[in-house]
């Protein structure tokens, strides 16, 4: 349901070229905003640096995620192909995942065999790091959402084409209606343009 | 040519004309709107008579695999052409094919992703569907072949009734492992690499049911650069963790044959030789698409000479891999002095029953390449194509020969059988062409071909210092210079 209630999300402005973006963005940022975004239809070489954004944490979360499958691999293959687990004194774990080793073709089934599982164990750290960077990535980035109040503006369906947009929110300290706007116009952007969220 | 570049060559360079300039990789200077038109376009025009010719054969073929599948489930496994001792002909031959086409997808995303090869943004996004669709082949023939295809869950590691797991020390088990982690990871990076376009196509579609849908899959992408920036570090990730997996995939598909004893099959050379035949075969496959694709939906000013150019190279290279693969191998047998091997070797090249196919093996993926040291045969789309189809039949028979040929002749003369292929092989083979290329009409139809974000982020103005006079020192007219000459190579 709409109601005539509107807060506003911020100033948006647009740029003709990356060329000018790029100098808009490191003006933004030295002015001290934190709040607020470049909007591009690719990915611009050097823009973190022009907009001071720190490197992306996510190779973190992707390490974890690949020990994490490594150790899946080990233990799902140790545990139901050797006594390994009771070799160290841990038999109850088999005991509780109620496994027992299979012997085929009269293969050893101490710890030894180790080698032959390290292809699975390679192919689940894969597979475990490729799903933690997926869900990594839209966690850090906060998608999927079904709406976005800059969708409202309809000059920014323009961005996954050729337009190339700085946003200002007003949940910046440094946010003011008339500051802001001027701001963006004397950077040089175009078609300043208030944008309002419905609630 | 590097976005980079263009500024630092055009900095050291204010005299007469470079020799070495390089090639652009979007010809006559298009702009953003003109890829993001011309592209989706394609989706969202009608489909030339020319898709609908290709595509409703498909689908009947699509339909005549899964015929000869019934058939086989209904009848037993005997309508199949293996007796022993061939117990592994077609079907895996066809797998280890379709696998292998399913490899160039990902070199080409991530592999030449990492080594900054700018290259691949016109041809990754097709290539890497190809290489979803042609997993997708592969994947059948093995699930029939277990026999009694409604047990085929026991692939997967989940214990049995009697709480026996899988064999984990079996090269078939690494297969799964390899080839469904392989299958998922490439689904990953396919749908990131996607992200951004399916973005543009929301935005460009009226409100409605396609709007909706293709708004859900693009996830609320808006192109931040907050965004931007986490994502190329995921799709970097992604083309790290991708790059040994897709060599690891093959290598564990040669596991299959080089852990066994049987001669001719346990050699040290399968994986690097398996993992070059892979990359030329789905190169070749490649090609064999997008040619065909550049030329009905217009697309030359993206999939320019320098591209076909670049990939004929490749064939070249592995292609050339794969011949130094298939002398060594003879040279082993010989050089082993093991009596079994070098028969196997005789019987395969020399004096067997089944030589013909070593020909065509040899021949068309050793000798057809060779043209392509030839400036004028990279560059003549005929002869491309040809040479492309040369390679597809020729990795098709590299298979052949390594599987069927070898089994034919096994350790126990007795028990030699030459072996026939019945209708149901080949037209269950058949028919995963018709399933292949129906995928493929579809992903035309209803997805960006070539991925318009990376395409348009290669382009000479896309480059924040394009047209930099303060920072760099550069005049505008050197610019201008740099960029006509650029065109007139071009229109030369």
């Amino acid at each position: 349901m709409s109601t005539t209630l509107k807060r506003v999300h911020g100033f948006l402005a647009e740029f003709d070229s990356v060329q000018d973006l790029y100098h808009a963005a490191e003006h933004v940022r030295d002015a001290g905003y934190q709040r607020w975004d470049v909007h591009s239809p690719f990915p611009i070489h050097g823009m973190d640096h022009a907009m001071g954004v720190k490197r992306s944490k996510l190779p973190w979360f992707v390490f974890f995620g690949g020990i994490t499958g490594t150790t899946v691999a080990f233990t799902l293959q140790t545990l139901t192909q050797t006594t390994f687990w009771g070799d160290i004194g841990l038999g109850f774990l088999q005991k509780l995942a109620e496994t027992y080793p299979t012997v085929v073709q009269a293969k050893p089934t101490h710890i030894w065999t180790l080698p032959a599982f390290f292809p699975v164990m390679f192919e689940l750290t894969i597979l475990f790091s490729a799903f933690t960077t997926l869900f990594g990535l839209l966690g850090l980035i906060g998608l999927p959402r079904l709406n976005h109040p800059l969708f409202v503006s309809k000059r920014f369906a323009k961005f996954s084409d050729d337009g190339f947009f700085v946003c200002i929110e007003a949940r910046d300290p440094k946010f003011s209606q008339e500051g802001t706007k001027s701001f963006l116009e004397k950077l040089g952007g175009k078609n300043v343009e208030l944008v309002e969220d419905e609630i | 040519m590097e976005a980079t570049a263009t500024t630092h060559s055009t900095e050291a360079h204010t005299g007469p004309a470079r020799i070495l300039d390089r090639e652009p990789l979007v010809l006559n200077n298009r702009s953003y709107s003109w890829i993001s038109n011309r592209i989706c376009g394609i989706v969202e025009n009608k489909q030339p008579l020319l898709w609908w010719i290709l595509f409703v054969p498909s689908v009947l073929l699509t339909g005549l695999t899964a015929f000869c599948f019934t058939y086989l489930i209904s009848t037993g496994v005997g309508v199949w052409g293996q007796k022993q001792p061939v117990a592994w002909a077609w079907d895996i031959t066809n797998f280890v094919f379709w696998i292998g086409i399913g490899h160039a997808g990902t070199l080409i995303s991530a592999i030449l992703f990492l080594t900054r090869q700018k290259w691949r943004t016109s041809v990754n996004r097709a290539a890497e569907a190809m290489t979803l669709f042609a997993v997708m082949c592969a994947g059948l023939f093995p699930a029939f072949h277990v026999g009694r295809v409604w047990m085929v869950w026991f692939l997967a590691p989940i214990p049995n009734a009697n709480a026996i797991w899988q064999n984990f020390k079996s090269p078939l088990l690494w297969d799964v492992f390899a080839v469904s982690t392989y299958f998922t990871v490439s689904v990953i990076f396919w749908y990131i690499g996607l992200i951004p376009d399916l973005a543009t196509l929301r935005d460009r579609c009226k409100p409605g049911l396609k709007k909706a849908l293709y708004g859900i899959f693009a996830l609320g992408w808006r192109g931040a650069n907050r965004h931007w920036s986490h994502y190329e570090t995921a799709y970097m990730l992604l083309a790290a963790l991708s790059t040994p997996l897709v060599l690891s995939v093959h290598s564990v598909v040669s596991f299959d044959f080089a852990t066994s004893i049987v001669p001719g099959w346990h050699t040290t050379i399968f994986p690097p030789y398996f993992v070059a035949g892979a990359i030329f075969g789905g190169f070749a496959m490649v090609l064999t698409l997008m040619i065909p694709v550049s030329k009905i939906y217009g697309l030359s000013d993206l999939i320019t000479p320098k591209h076909i150019d670049n990939m004929a190279k490749v064939i070249l290279l592995t292609g050339t891999i794969v011949g130094y693969a298939y002398c060594m191998e003879f040279f082993i047998a010989y050089y082993s002095a093991n009596k079994y091997e070098l028969q196997t070797f005789q019987l395969r090249g020399l004096y067997g029953p089944s030589t013909w196919a070593y020909y065509f093996m040899f021949g068309f993926n050793v000798f057809s390449p060779q043209l392509f040291w030839f400036r004028w045969c990279r560059h003549n789309l005929v002869v491309v194509m040809i040479v492309c189809m040369c390679v597809n039949a020729g990795m098709w028979f590299e298979r052949y020969v390594i599987i069927a040929t070898t089994l034919e002749r096994h350790l126990v003369p007795g028990s030699w059988r030459v072996y026939e292929a019945t209708w149901v092989d080949k037209f269950t083979f058949l028919g995963t062409f018709g399933m292949f290329m129906m995928l493929f009409l579809l992903f035309l139809r209803f997805l960006p071909v070539i991925a318009i974000g990376e395409v348009k982020g290669v382009l000479p103005q896309a480059n924040p210092h394009f047209n930099d006079h303060d920072e760099k020192g550069v005049q505008e007219e050197d610019l201008m210079n740099y960029a006509d000459r650029h065109v007139a190579k071009a229109s030369a």
